[in-house]
């Protein structure tokens, strides 16, 4: 069985210590994760901005890369979102592609999914002991559908107290290039969101993406806040290695 | 202060001066969140919502899929029943329809209740243009005709309003000064408007439904507006787009479990009226003349298109609105025309047919998918609004820069040997921004972004740079996979041929 990590790009470029966290946790479940170079960026920036020639070019380095995988784990809803929702949009003119699309969605999960649904794993047996709020990102909830898999690994935690997130299900105004493209409106969203993760005056700001989460980190540590802001991987993997 | 319709601005424009208006931004977040909270609860006491959903989704593209049909068989049953049925295709050809009307009966006067339609015609300007008054008897409509202003909501057009507004704007009508509680505003407002439903010649109104199998106009209102509007003149017109149509009174049953609890939160409205014809000898009230005009304006061209004819099924409930975080911010006058929030950003290009001038409206969306989720048909806005940025791209509408930045994207993201030496490139520039690991600088490409918030640096090993040493690490001391695991994999992996998302 091959399974393999879709990093991101972002991961990849910027937030390497997720992926680092999601190898260790899975090969503490006996999984040796595969990491084919050949892939890139799902194409979502390019394909949300309505350039679409451009992020078929970028989804075609996924396809290929992961053609021999048994399993693609990803460490964000929103690219997972990506493939699983509009890679059948995105190639539907291309009968052979969309064929290779269709197993491709078949063996792509985000981490959590992969963990709980997949696994059955819902205690990594992690002790984190903090006051914790989670932001159930957009694309990961709604296109995915994933509700309860972070928040099954989360009440397993231990130690951990989880507080509720006023209006969680808002979105935190990143939106790719919307965040630049109309700055002011995404600014006034993620002044917001970040109001709300102050009022829980939790010490951690755990989530599902990379995307949302440098975004509402960065308005924090623009507010100049102290709170840290983890990947769900990441957190688990801090709780683990405590533990050891 | 806000702005009005005011096509001369673009929507960056109108979104800053929307985002400095502390009243407008609280008005609209405390009733949109009121707005929420109860269609949850209802929806929630209702039970089984998303069957609910999709049934209603389904009787909405049954009847879009054969609209043509089920429109000419209203049009037969409506004209049996004594109306006189006209038809538009643009909003030009529905005022003249009206213009008409209105000379022919020497109207002086003209009661409207609340009609979205006829905001696509300016259809009050053009009366009073030929001496006509033209009231608008809807609360919230009359308070935004008082303010010379356009809806900002589809259900509720004064939203950005609070009451000390409305106090003044009622104030300077009375000519008096009157305290902003609600009770002696709504008195003032109905003493007002019973005069004027009295004097009226013509009585206007928009149409929630209309019926296939009995030709009938069905009317949901809170006020009982419409009741006056649609029995008091003697003559009545009812706007009605086109995509109106419900095949029969048995749907209508699963509209008006829908509509009112997306809309309000409500199980029904206070007034649900179905018209069918102008009065009969035993009637006791009612117009002795009743005209519907069938508007098109752009619907039809959203037929057979495989990405936008679900537009249609859209019934003007405002639960997408509510729901969506962007308009929750700036509020609806900054969408530009008749209609706001997420599906104002999709019918705003889409009935207007011009994706140059109309579509950047589409770009003011996260594409956070709240919209899809609110909505009671289940359109998929948020795959529309793409669709409609690809249109601009297609057409050559996008700014050279932007094409410039994806032909990049395009050359970098396709080969992985590209992407990890412009990451490289990256990390060795990036070294005159960056301080504490975060680029703060308000100039360059990243202004946009660092305006509200910081900006990370690139890590100084990439994942894919470490991922040998990891690997060989991991490779030494990752345990045997346990049965139970692989097991399980081998089970998923049976499944993933039936993975579907939607």
């Amino acid at each position: 069985m091959k399974v393999s990590i879709f990093i991101t790009c972002l991961s990849d470029a910027i937030y390497p210590q997720v992926g680092e966290a999601m190898a260790r946790l899975l090969a503490r479940q006996g999984i040796k994760l595969h990491f084919p170079e050949a892939q890139t960026c799902c194409g979502q920036p390019a394909f949300n901005s309505g350039y679409w020639d451009e992020a078929r070019a970028s989804a075609r380095t996924l396809l290929e890369a992961f053609d021999d995988s048994d399993f693609v784990v990803s460490p964000s809803g929103s690219c997972t979102g990506m493939i699983q929702h509009y890679y059948p949009t995105l190639f539907k003119d291309d009968p052979v592609m969309l064929k290779k699309v269709h197993q491709f969605c078949g063996k792509t999960y985000e981490f959590s999914q992969f963990l709980v649904n997949v696994l059955g794993v819902t205690d990594v047996g992690a002790h984190f002991p903090h006051k914790v709020t989670y932001h159930p990102s957009c694309h990961g909830s709604r296109l995915l559908g994933i509700k309860e898999e972070p928040r099954q690994l989360l009440a397993n935690v231990r130690g951990l107290e989880l507080v509720d997130l006023p209006f969680a299900e808002d979105c935190c105004g990143f939106g790719g290039t919307f965040a630049v493209k109309m700055s002011d409106i995404s600014g006034a969203m993620v002044e917001e969101k970040a109001q709300h993760v102050l009022e829980t005056e939790a010490e951690v700001l755990v989530g599902m993406d990379m995307g949302c989460l440098m975004n509402i980190g960065g308005r924090l540590r623009y507010e100049g806040r102290p709170v840290r802001v983890m990947h769900l991987a990441e957190l688990l993997y801090e709780g683990v290695k405590q533990e050891v | 202060m806000s702005t009005t319709f005011n096509p001369t601005t673009t929507i960056k424009e109108r979104a800053r001066i929307s985002l400095n208006d502390e009243f407008l931004r609280n008005a609209v977040k405390y009733t949109t969140e009121k707005l929420r909270t109860s269609k949850k609860l209802a929806s929630d006491e209702l039970g089984n919502w998303e069957e609910w959903r999709e049934r209603a989704r389904q009787i909405r593209l049954h009847t879009i899929a054969h609209l043509d049909y089920y429109l000419s068989e209203f049009v037969k049953n409506a004209r049996a029943n004594g109306v006189h049925v006209h038809f538009a295709s643009t909003a030009r050809e529905a005022v003249d329809i009206t213009l008409k009307i209105a000379e022919a009966k020497g109207a002086k006067s003209v009661v409207k209740s609340k009609s979205m339609v006829s905001e696509e015609l300016h259809i009050n300007h053009r009366l009073e243009e030929i001496g006509v008054e033209a009231i608008e008897t809807d609360l919230g409509e009359y308070i935004i005709q008082l303010a010379g202003e356009t809806p900002s909501h589809i259900i509720i057009p004064a939203i950005h309003k609070n009451k000390q507004q409305v106090a003044d704007l009622f104030s300077e009508e009375a000519g008096e000064t009157l305290p902003p509680e609600t009770p002696i505003l709504a008195g003032f407002a109905r003493a007002k408007l019973r005069e004027k439903f009295l004097e009226a010649d013509i009585g206007m109104t928009g149409c929630n439904f209309a019926i296939a199998e009995t030709g009938s106009m069905v009317l949901f209102s809170n006020e009982g507006n419409a009741r006056m509007v649609s029995t008091v003149p003697k003559t009545q017109i009812t706007y009605m787009g086109m995509e109106r149509i419900i095949p029969s009174l048995e749907d209508l049953e699963v509209m008006a479990t829908m509509l009112p609890r997306a809309a309000t939160g409500q199980k029904l409205t206070v007034y649900m009226s179905a018209i069918t014809g102008p009065r009969r000898p035993d009637d006791s009230d009612g117009p002795e003349e009743m005209h519907i005009i069938i508007l098109d304006n752009g619907r039809s061209s959203q037929l057979g298109d495989p990405e936008f004819q679900e537009v249609l099924n859209c019934i003007r409930c405002g639960a997408c609105l509510n729901a969506c975080p962007v308009y929750r911010h700036v509020g609806g006058h900054t969408y530009g025309w008749v209609y706001s929030g997420p599906i104002g950003a999709v019918l705003t290009p889409r009935l207007n047919q011009d994706t140059e001038k109309w579509g950047e409206v589409a770009y003011a969306s996260s594409l956070c998918g709240a919209c899809y989720e609110a909505c009671p048909v289940k359109i998929p806005l948020h795959d529309m609004l793409v669709y409609i940025r690809r249109q601009k791209v297609e057409e050559g509408h996008t700014p050279a820069s932007e094409r410039m930045a994806f032909k990049g994207f395009k050359y970098i993201m396709s080969n992985h040997r590209r992407f990890k030496r412009t990451v490289n490139l990256g990390r060795t520039g990036q070294k005159v921004v960056v301080r504490d690991g975060v680029i703060t600088s308000k100039i360059g490409p990243l202004k946009g972004w660092t305006e509200y918030r910081y900006a990370p640096s690139l890590a100084e090993h990439s994942f894919r740079d470490s991922w040998r040493n990891l690997y060989a690490e991991l490779e030494g001391s990752t345990p045997d996979m346990s049965s139970d695991v692989m097991k399980r994999l081998e089970e998923a992996k049976k499944k993933q041929g039936g993975r579907r998302h939607e």
